[in-house]
């Protein structure tokens, strides 16, 4: 038996899964359009590679990955694409992202499929095939599962963690894939297995789940795999990575490290799933499983092709009148549906449709009392009312200090807080301020140095001139000497006169040496001001520009760019910062 | 559905819970108060709810709060409850009104309201009454006084005088006092022997009174509303020093237990240094928090001037609280191998 280990806090919400479990996975009929975001995953956005009015197969590559960390998409059906235009993404911001809309033909007709043996491959053939169909983490965090498959070289890959946990509340889609497709997610955890060499192999699935234990068991002992079939004790978030990880290995992985760093990786049972259909089938993810619950007439899970607008998929669970909204996700880390024009896309595990019984009006916020619940749950060990308090005064040096970028916005905090502070807002709200002041603070840094820049230029062009003058002037005295010199040869000087002026000559002739040195110390007095200037701002936070501050960078830089456009360097005074 | 942010899923917990919890818990020790010393310490409850009620709807119209939410959050009435248990049953009306209006206008409201106020309110009221009105707030009646509910209510609103036979101090000041007063004539052996003032562990009938304190903290720690830390360090604080002198010399230093079950030791340990928004947060900071309040404590009860001192020990590391969460913050998920 494998010891298992625990990860403080946590949460147990009504779990609510067993009304989607009743029925088998469905397979979603097509809908009558699909639009498929080309940005899917985590990383580049993949390009377009169809345009309105061509045919596509499904399985047809429409979109490239576009880099290393990106994955491809596809045509989920055969049908007509009919543009590739903006489109309302499935975000709670309500957005719009580039996808490719596509009519379907009602053939569902497939690309030519090609299999490949994986053992007889190049690891890095493996990975690439992956990147190509599209596979990435589908327990929600869409990153492209091929840049996770390359072990550690410092770091001996211990063991390998696959989640099936499925710890959100009402979400299901795992457990039944888990019952149904068992077999085949065992054997795409051996094509992981293959690539990353691990000692072990361990499969955490919340004890919640019997029936998906007890089939991976059966899958894994069928197979002949020693996979690790474990049932960890249910409480939200076990399904996190890192808790997940914890839970199976007793490694607590920071937010510093990445987990492959102690010789753990972790991926979750769909993926594999679908990294077994890409190697064994040539299939790419152009579906997945959709839990449709809550305050629907029909729960269930099914099988819906990306791109399939949530109207047409909530139609399938017949939502009840009182439905006034839809979540994509849990309860407790999904959002709010934007509009009923969204599609599911891969990170889409679950569509709720909620009611003012499901999910009340939450109760008007109060101060926070510090009771410390916050704290107590939280599964990073943070100190959420803490990181609130800095939060609200926009003190974010201080919630870095109390490590916000350490929370994985799993809601414990919020979902015990006795005054009801949306706290993961909070949290929120301090990452992405301090995301947009680091943004400024680059765009100011680069604005610093191109202010530099221009003042060494014109210093130097300064220089320059002086020279240039020296120059002219020393000419001018040579001449003079010479007609002065030969004014006195013609006085029938005797020739030691000339060789005496020959030799004044020569001091005559210096200045342009020295204005060679006058250009050096120029340019190094000019460059040593530019340090001194430098000096001088960086111990300023630059965090913390006031908006004059702001105001002023942003005019150096506009009049910057007139200077460059329309007038030559002037005056230095006018480039004062 | 409410569509700004999750978690969308919510557990049942509010305030209004917590302070009711706390209410409820504080119910077996007013039982005993009441059994043991009549009903008039609900007098004092009421008088000092109804002031403090009407002492936060003044406020919060003048801050332009909200009246319904923080009158229902129960964090006032919380607070008044504490005050009338940790005043003389038989002081008069104004007296506790006094506190209350102190402790709900200035020490809560002035600094921001709930969850603002660095110094506990209920502290603070005892802490302005004992400095402003010794005599008044040092009268105890003894658990013997046979005086009817009439009799004790006219005391307490000024329409019977106020004899000296039928109040008199606290177990814990008829102690200091009577080792002061016989000075090495008399141990605290033959003082506890007074059986008028002094029961089988502490005072009498207040030994009954704080162990109600003592149930009800134990189910508040069950409940998980309260954590262990504060409490019990502040009880090992208070018991290791008075276990240290009681060992030195017992004659003049009264033993462990007498100290736990008197004064608001109990009180103090369960409802005072439990109280999160002006005490310390971290388990480690919570730790050195009891402690040093319950020591401090017994400094101030046995050495001090004042008859008891968990009021001022609180206040004084109230101010501290701070400082102290700040270095005591824990090592996080993943950061706790410095070697790292």
């Amino acid at each position: 038996m494998l010891q298992l280990f625990k990860f403080k806090g946590g949460v147990k919400p009504q779990t609510n899964k067993t009304q989607s479990v009743g029925e088998p996975i469905g397979v979603a009929p097509l809908p009558s359009r699909l639009f498929v975001p080309l940005h899917q995953s985590i990383g580049g956005t993949p390009r377009p590679l169809v345009a309105a009015g061509e045919r596509v197969l499904k399985g047809q590559l429409i979109g490239g990955a576009d880099g290393w960390i990106s994955a491809a998409v596809h045509a989920p059906t055969s049908g007509t694409v009919r543009a590739v235009a903006e489109h309302v993404a499935a975000h709670p911001s309500g957005l719009t992202t580039l996808s490719v809309e596509i009519e379907p033909d009602g053939r569902d007709e497939w690309i030519e499929r090609t299999p490949i043996d994986h053992g007889a491959l190049a690891p890095e053939r493996v990975r690439e095939r992956l990147r190509e169909a599209g596979v990435v983490g589908l327990g929600g965090a869409v990153f492209p599962t091929h840049g996770k498959l390359t072990a550690s070289k410092t770091v001996p890959m211990e063991e390998l963690v696959i989640n099936g946990a499925e710890c959100e509340p009402y979400i299901t889609c795992d457990d039944l894939l888990m019952r149904e497709r068992a077999e085949e997610i065992v054997r795409g955890v051996g094509v992981f297995r293959d690539l990353l060499q691990p000692k072990r192999v361990l499969i955490g699935i919340e004890d919640n789940k019997p029936e998906a234990v007890a089939a991976l068991q059966a899958a894994a002992a069928k197979l002949g795999e020693n996979f690790a079939v474990v049932a960890v004790p249910t409480r939200y978030p076990a399904g996190g990575a890192k808790q997940l990880i914890r839970v199976l290995t007793g490694k607590e992985v920071p937010s510093t490290k990445r987990s492959t760093d102690l010789g753990v990786q972790c991926f979750n049972v769909a993926t594999a799933y679908t990294a077994w259909r890409a190697v064994a089938h040539g299939e790419p993810v152009v579906s997945r499983i959709v839990t449709l619950t809550g305050n629907v007439e029909r729960p269930r899970n099914w099988e819906a092709l990306l791109g399939t607008p949530l109207a047409e998929f909530v139609a399938l669970g017949g939502p009840k009148p009182d439905t006034d909204g839809y979540l994509m996700g849990g309860p407790m880390m999904g959002f709010a549906m934007p509009t009923m024009d969204a599609p599911l896309v891969k990170a889409t595990n679950c569509i709720i449709a909620s009611s003012p019984a499901l999910f009340p009006p939450k109760a008007p916020e109060m101060p926070c009392i510090r009771c410390g619940e916050c704290a107590k749950v939280c599964p990073h060990e943070l100190q959420p009312f803490e990181l609130y308090w800095f939060a609200r005064a926009k003190n974010f040096g201080k919630t870095q200090e109390y490590h916000i970028f350490d929370c994985i916005e799993c809601g414990c905090c919020s979902f015990v807080c006795p005054s009801r502070i949306p706290l993961v807002q909070y949290f929120r709200f301090a990452k992405s301020e301090i995301w947009a002041r680091e943004k400024e603070k680059n765009a100011a840094d680069q604005a610093k140095a191109r202010f530099e820049w221009k003042t060494a230029r014109e210093e130097r062009e300064k220089a320059e001139k002086a020279e240039k003058l020296a120059k002219a002037a020393a000419a001018q005295a040579a001449k003079k000497a010479a007609e002065a010199a030969a004014a006195a040869a013609g006085e029938a000087a005797p020739a030691p006169a000339a060789a005496e002026a020959a030799t004044n000559v020569p001091a005559a002739t210096n200045p342009p040496l020295d204005a060679e040195a006058a250009k050096k110390a120029a340019i190094a007095a000019a460059l040593e001001r530019a340090r001194a200037q430098r000096a001088a701002v960086e111990p300023k936070n630059v965090d913390r520009l006031t908006p004059a501050q702001q105001k002023d960078i942003a005019e150096v830089d506009a009049r910057r760019q007139q200077a460059g456009i329309e007038a030559p360097p002037t005056a230095p005074e006018e480039s004062q910062p | 559905m409410d569509f700004s942010t999750p978690p969308y899923l919510l557990n049942n917990a509010s305030v209004q819970r917590v302070m009711l919890q706390v209410l409820a818990a504080l119910l077996p020790g007013i039982g005993a108060y009441v059994w043991i010393f009549g009903p008039i310490v609900l007098v004092q409850i009421a008088l000092a709810t109804a002031t403090a009620l009407a002492a936060e709807a003044a406020m919060l119209r003048l801050r332009e709060k909200p009246l319904a939410p923080f009158l229902t959050d129960g964090s006032a009435v919380v607070t008044a409850w504490l005050i009338a248990l940790a005043f003389p049953p038989l002081a008069p009306w104004w007296l506790i009104v006094t506190g209350t209006l102190f402790a709900v206008v200035i020490a809560k409201h002035l600094y921001g309201g709930l969850g603002q106020n660095p110094f506990n309110p209920a502290m603070i009221a005892f802490a302005v009454c004992i400095v402003s009105f010794p005599a008044l707030m040092s009268q105890w009646p003894p658990a013997a006084l046979d005086l009817g509910f009439a009799e004790q209510a006219r005391i307490v609103f000024g329409l019977a005088p106020r004899v000296d036979a039928i109040v008199g101090a606290t177990p814990l000041d008829a102690l200091k006092t009577g080792l002061k007063l016989e000075e090495g004539r008399v141990g605290v052996s033959q003082l506890l022997d007074n059986r008028e003032v002094f029961g089988a562990v502490a005072g009498r009938g207040w030994e009954w009174v704080t162990a109600g304190y003592l149930l009800g903290g134990l189910w508040l720690w069950r409940r998980g509303v309260v954590s262990w830390h504060a409490p019990l360090a502040f009880l090992a604080g208070l018991s290791l020093l008075a276990g240290g002198l009681w060992l030195y010399d017992p004659a003049q230093f009264a033993d462990p237990l007498f100290h736990l079950f008197s004064g608001g030791a109990m009180l103090g340990a369960w409802f005072i240094v439990t109280d999160p928004v002006s005490g310390c947060t971290t388990p480690k900071g919570k730790l050195i928090f009891g402690f040093s309040a319950g020591a401090l404590a017994y400094v101030i009860r046995v050495f001090g001037g004042y008859p008891d001192g968990v009021a001022f020990a609180v206040l004084l590391l109230n101010l501290c609280a701070p400082l102290i969460d700040v270095y005591t913050q824990p090592a996080i998920f993943g950061m706790k191998d410095k070697s790292r």
